[in-house]
């Protein structure tokens, strides 16, 4: 689904982000964890052609991202706030995004009826913009627009953070059910390493902008990767 | 802003040197007489001005509560700080070297002093009323249309307010001591506006953000417009929103009576014929200069957004020449009292309609493809001088945009006549609507090829 080959992104002279080559296959979901400026946000930010890459390229579906626009329609993010529209109400907002991804206010409500719970009665009908909104719904907003129109690749870049337990819980659910069930190819970074390996069945570490680590998420993953993170001199 | 301020303090300057004389030379009065009129109206333009300029500090405040120091220092400096700004010390650019002249020109210095030192006080004045006032928008629109109503009394000469508020002003120079009154009332001011700010210190009450009740709005009827109608609905509601856009709402309804400055030939430099169109092309498209040259920052805040959905581009551009078309065609019916001044000062506004519609709708958003200013839109504070706004591709479409129509207006005017001038840059400008596509194709490649430097550059200030 995504192929990534000989990938960096220099800013002057500093090297933000250094990957040789990755495959991501079509359903997978997919986690990257690193410290602050390990390049998780530079590496979405390329997949979404929001930055240019300095050599390499990345395809999704084998179309270029940085020559064609070909892989929009199918692909869908969440980065941050800039991905909201602050004047508009988060109805509003779904419908904007329904119709860019060409569907109508039938088809948007549909899906959002399926989300009440996620919501949990603090989105909907609320008579507020989006920009006033707390940190924590307008991520919430952010994710379920991300969802809208079938896309076949959803990047999100941290989601769990700023969310309270039960919408945490909640969102994992939605996250395995898009990949395990629908055939997604979900990607989501996360500081949160007991949250990732309980969603992903990848993890992929990276550090100063190289992939140092590669794991099929099993058991002894969560171990694996606190003890990298705590550094050496901790057991 | 820099250029702005610059621009502002020049003119100030040179206003400061030469009021007096031009007062005395051209319009035969007492040069302080004629000042001290002018004054009253002076200090309400000066709150006005600080109402939608001038930045409170509120915010900025809030990372030094949690820090030990005192309240009563926290608000001495934020009120402080204010009174240094640059809103108190341009007048000072007017003031000083008008008491200067006045001084040399025989008036005795400690009256005229007296009298600055008044004005200086009534000038702090407003900047600590302004701490009050700001945001309160009901407050300041019934001022400004009392005021309104005041100049309009006074230009058909029903009454004069200024001929009574003038002797007050008159008062501070001929008894010097008064001016203590002035100063006195900044101070007192300034402690109301302490006690204000004091009580308002919380981060529930004076630094809370504001939240707008919100109601979805639907707009259905726009679907007839097809792909269009998704960004028309958008950018509908980017307007009715956002403070920023609607200053520019407010700054188009003023540019519709600009041509009031041209038509009654109320500033001798401009009676050239040819002028007509300058005005023209102003009075219909206030907001299309306003907007259009912002177009695509209007949308910097979300533009990652815009980049990674799959917009068409043309549908985009397109809502947004739909706005500036209908708010020309706008402005042009609402002026037609101009025909007040004869049909050719309507007919100038209507050709030069025609061709805001068909060439500077099109040079508008190309320049604006260039700007890459990121906009805020919920503050109203920063609507003009932006020091990217003016760059040399930009600048050097102000030629096709103002002196080409008037060029072309001139052609006709001194060959056949003034009919056959409105009507060459009527079909000069009509003409441009069918470059349309072309234009758009050509802005489309120019958003493509920015895309990444201009995504760069929105991303500074969000």
């Amino acid at each position: 689904m995504i192929t990534v080959s000989n990938l960096s992104k220099k800013y002057n002279a500093d090297p933000v982000l250094n990957i040789e080559s990755l495959d991501i296959s079509k359903g997978q979901s997919f986690g990257l964890v690193g410290n602050n400026g390990a390049g998780k946000t530079t590496f979405f930010s390329l997949l979404l052609d929001l930055i240019q890459p300095t050599t390499g390229y990345i395809k999704s579906k084998d179309i270029q991202v940085n020559e064609s626009e070909d892989w929009k329609p199918y692909t869908s993010a969440y980065i941050d706030e800039s991905f909201l529209i602050g004047y508009l109400t988060p109805e509003e907002y779904f419908y904007f995004i329904g119709e860019l991804r060409g569907r109508n206010k039938a088809d948007v409500d549909a899906l959002l009826l399926q989300f009440s719970d996620f919501f949990h009665g603090e989105i909907l009908n609320q008579k507020k913009y989006l920009r006033d909104l707390s940190k924590g719904n307008q991520k919430k907003v952010g994710i379920v627009a991300a969802l809208i129109g079938n896309p076949e690749i959803i990047i999100l870049d941290e989601p769990f953070a700023n969310l309270d337990p039960t919408t945490q819980i909640r969102l994992k659910q939605i996250i395995k059910n898009l990949a395990e069930q629908q055939g997604v190819t979900v990607l989501v970074s996360s500081h949160d390493l007991m949250h990732v390996t309980e969603v992903c069945e990848r993890i992929v570490v990276l550090e100063k902008g190289q992939v140092i680590k590669d794991l099929a998420t099993s058991a002894a993953t969560l171990k694996e990767l606190e003890v990298h993170f705590a550094g050496t001199e901790v057991l | 802003m820099v250029i702005g301020a610059l621009w502002l303090i020049g003119s100030f300057l040179l206003l400061g040197f030469g009021a007096y004389f031009i007062i005395e030379e051209h319009l035969k009065m007492e040069p302080f007489e004629v000042v001290n009129k002018a004054l009253l109206y002076y200090i309400v333009f000066d709150s006005a001005f600080r109402y939608f300029l001038q930045k409170m500090p509120v915010m900025n405040i809030k990372p030094l509560m949690y820090l030990p120091i005192k309240r009563n220092a926290i608000v001495n400096f934020a009120i402080g700080k204010t009174m240094i700004s640059f809103f108190n010390l341009l007048h000072a650019f007017f003031f000083i070297p008008f008491s200067i002249v006045l001084i040399m020109q025989g008036f005795p210095a400690i009256q005229v002093i007296a009298w600055y030192l008044a004005i200086l006080g009534l000038v702090f004045c407003n900047n600590f009323i302004n701490i009050f006032i700001n945001n309160k928008d009901t407050v300041f629109y019934a001022v400004v249309g009392v005021v309104v109503v005041l100049i309009g009394l006074q230009y058909f000469g029903v009454f004069d307010l200024t001929s009574y508020t003038a002797p007050v002003f008159k008062a501070f120079y001929a008894i010097p001591y008064l001016a203590i009154i002035p100063i006195i009332l900044a101070v007192v001011f300034y402690k109301l506006a302490f006690t204000y700010f004091k009580k308002n210190l919380y981060l529930d009450a004076g630094l809370s953000s504001k939240h707008d009740t919100a109601a979805t709005e639907d707009y259905s009827w726009l679907d007839r417009f097809g792909s269009l109608s998704t960004f028309l609905k958008n950018d509908i509601k980017l307007l009715k929103r956002n403070k920023r856009s609607k200053m520019t709402m407010f700054m188009s309804v003023v540019f519709i009576f600009y041509g009031l400055l041209f038509f009654t030939n109320a500033v001798e430099a401009y009676d050239g014929p040819f002028w007509r169109i300058f005005a023209g092309i102003f009075v219909s498209g206030g907001f299309l200069f306003t907007f259009g040259q912002f177009v695509p920052s209007w949308d910097s805040a979300y533009y990652p957004l815009m980049m990674s959905q799959n917009i068409r581009y043309k549908a985009y551009l397109e809502s947004k020449w739909y706005l500036m078309v209908f708010a020309t065609l706008i402005s042009t019916v609402v002026a037609v009292f101009y025909l007040y001044w004869g049909w050719q000062a309507y007919a100038a506004v209507v050709v030069g309609a025609a061709y805001n519609i068909g060439v500077n709708s099109h040079l508008v958003l190309l320049g604006g493809a260039y700007i890459k200013t990121p906009i805020d839109l919920t503050t109203s504070k920063k609507a003009f001088g932006d020091k990217q706004a003016f760059n040399a591709k930009t600048m050097l479409l102000t030629i096709p945009k103002l002196l080409l129509p008037m060029g072309i207006y001139a052609a006709g005017h001194f060959t056949l006549g003034e009919g056959f001038g409105f009507a060459l840059v009527a079909i000069f400008g009509l003409a441009g609507l069918l470059f349309k596509n072309k234009v758009f194709s050509l802005i489309e490649k120019i958003y493509k090829s920015e895309k990444y430097k201009t995504l760069a550059a929105y991303k500074q200030n969000n």
